[in-house]
């Protein structure tokens, strides 16, 4: 399935004037959106990113998926510490109160 | 703190019920009140663990270098100037540890130097695109990607796609697993990863592309084999 047109250019020549070899492809995006959502990306190429965000679903939905991604990530549990070492800890914790109060 | 990031700063502040200030907990502690210990402890300990993990390869030993971390807080507490965060500190005195037994283990702990498997290969497949030559559309999508991202957060089927983002975490290059897990799991700043790791930015950033670049693409074959 192809995708939707970015522009209404369809035409090979005219795409090698300067407005068109300046457009990001969907497979630059896809390269340079970690920069985009680390705030890193050169301004020019922050603005080709929002202006073929702008036309193209495809990489809409791209971004969507980091963003989703991100969220994800962030919501991952850690397993904990074992019961033993955690005792243990606890015992180490009481110790050092008591060789505390003493001083 | 030059930056504060939400999940990664209000920790303390979502302490449930006693909503105790990081000052109060420390002040807590010196006390030798246990309940403030407990809480630390719990608190702290998985993501402790978690990233010990990422320096040393046996489970036992990531528990010795947590174990080692809370000991250090008891006796170097008094010392605490709170010029940095207590969390910042906690991590910084495992990090060290950590480093110490991995050299012991003799694993290298050198992220600084990108692995084969991080410096290359593309986010997406060259064959989910347009040719260069396309006279149309060169680089733009011939198989754009499966939509999953509204679905993926759906209440029914969250538990499994957590199952799977985990396990396409763990089998993550170690690099790249532990600069994803630290910016996105723990949610640390990229400066304070830069700090621990000895990354410089750029490859802190080719890591974190790499490694989500990744996990992306196993959601999405994830979602396309349920479709």
């Amino acid at each position: 399935m192809r995708n939707v047109a970015p522009s209404s250019d369809t035409d090979g020549l005219k795409r090698m004037g300067d407005d068109t070899v300046n457009e990001m492809a969907c497979q630059e995006l896809v390269e340079v959106i970690t920069d985009y959502l680390e705030g890193t990306l050169p301004k020019s190429d922050r603005a080709r990113f929002d202006a073929h965000l702008a036309t193209c679903p495809g990489c809409r939905e791209y971004l969507e998926q980091m963003r989703t991604l991100i969220r994800l990530s962030g919501s991952l549990t850690a397993k904990s510490i074992e019961s033993a070492t955690r005792d243990s800890l606890l015992r180490a914790f009481r110790r050092w109160r008591d060789s505390q109060t003493q001083l | 703190m030059p930056v504060t990031n939400d999940r990664y700063e209000s920790v303390v502040a979502l302490e449930t019920g006693n909503r105790a200030s990081e000052a109060e907990l420390i002040d807590r502690l010196r006390c030798g009140d246990q309940a403030a210990f407990t809480w630390l402890v719990d608190t702290y300990s998985p993501s402790l663990k978690r990233l010990a993990l990422a320096f040393v390869s046996v489970d036992a030993v990531a528990e010795e270098v947590v174990q080692e971390t809370w000991l250090a807080v008891l006796t170097g507490i008094g010392r605490f100037e709170g010029r940095s965060s207590l969390k910042t500190w906690l991590f910084k005195i495992l990090t060290n540890r950590a480093k110490t037994r991995a050299v012991r283990e003799k694993r290298t702990v050198r992220f600084s130097e990108l692995g084969p498997e991080d410096g290359d290969g593309p986010a997406v497949s060259p064959e989910r695109f347009l040719p260069p030559d396309d006279p149309s559309f060169p680089g733009h999508w011939s198989t754009p990607p499966h939509p999953w991202s509204v679905v993926a957060e759906q209440a029914v089927i969250r538990r499994e796609t957590m199952e799977v983002l985990r396990r396409g975490l763990e089998n993550l290059p170690r690099s790249q697993r532990t600069v994803v897990m630290l910016r996105d799991v723990e949610g640390w700043p990229a400066h304070e990863v830069c700090a621990a790791l000895d990354l410089s930015e750029a490859n802190q950033r080719v890591l974190l592309h790499r490694g989500r670049s990744r996990l992306r693409s196993i959601l999405e074959t994830y979602f396309a084999d349920d479709a």
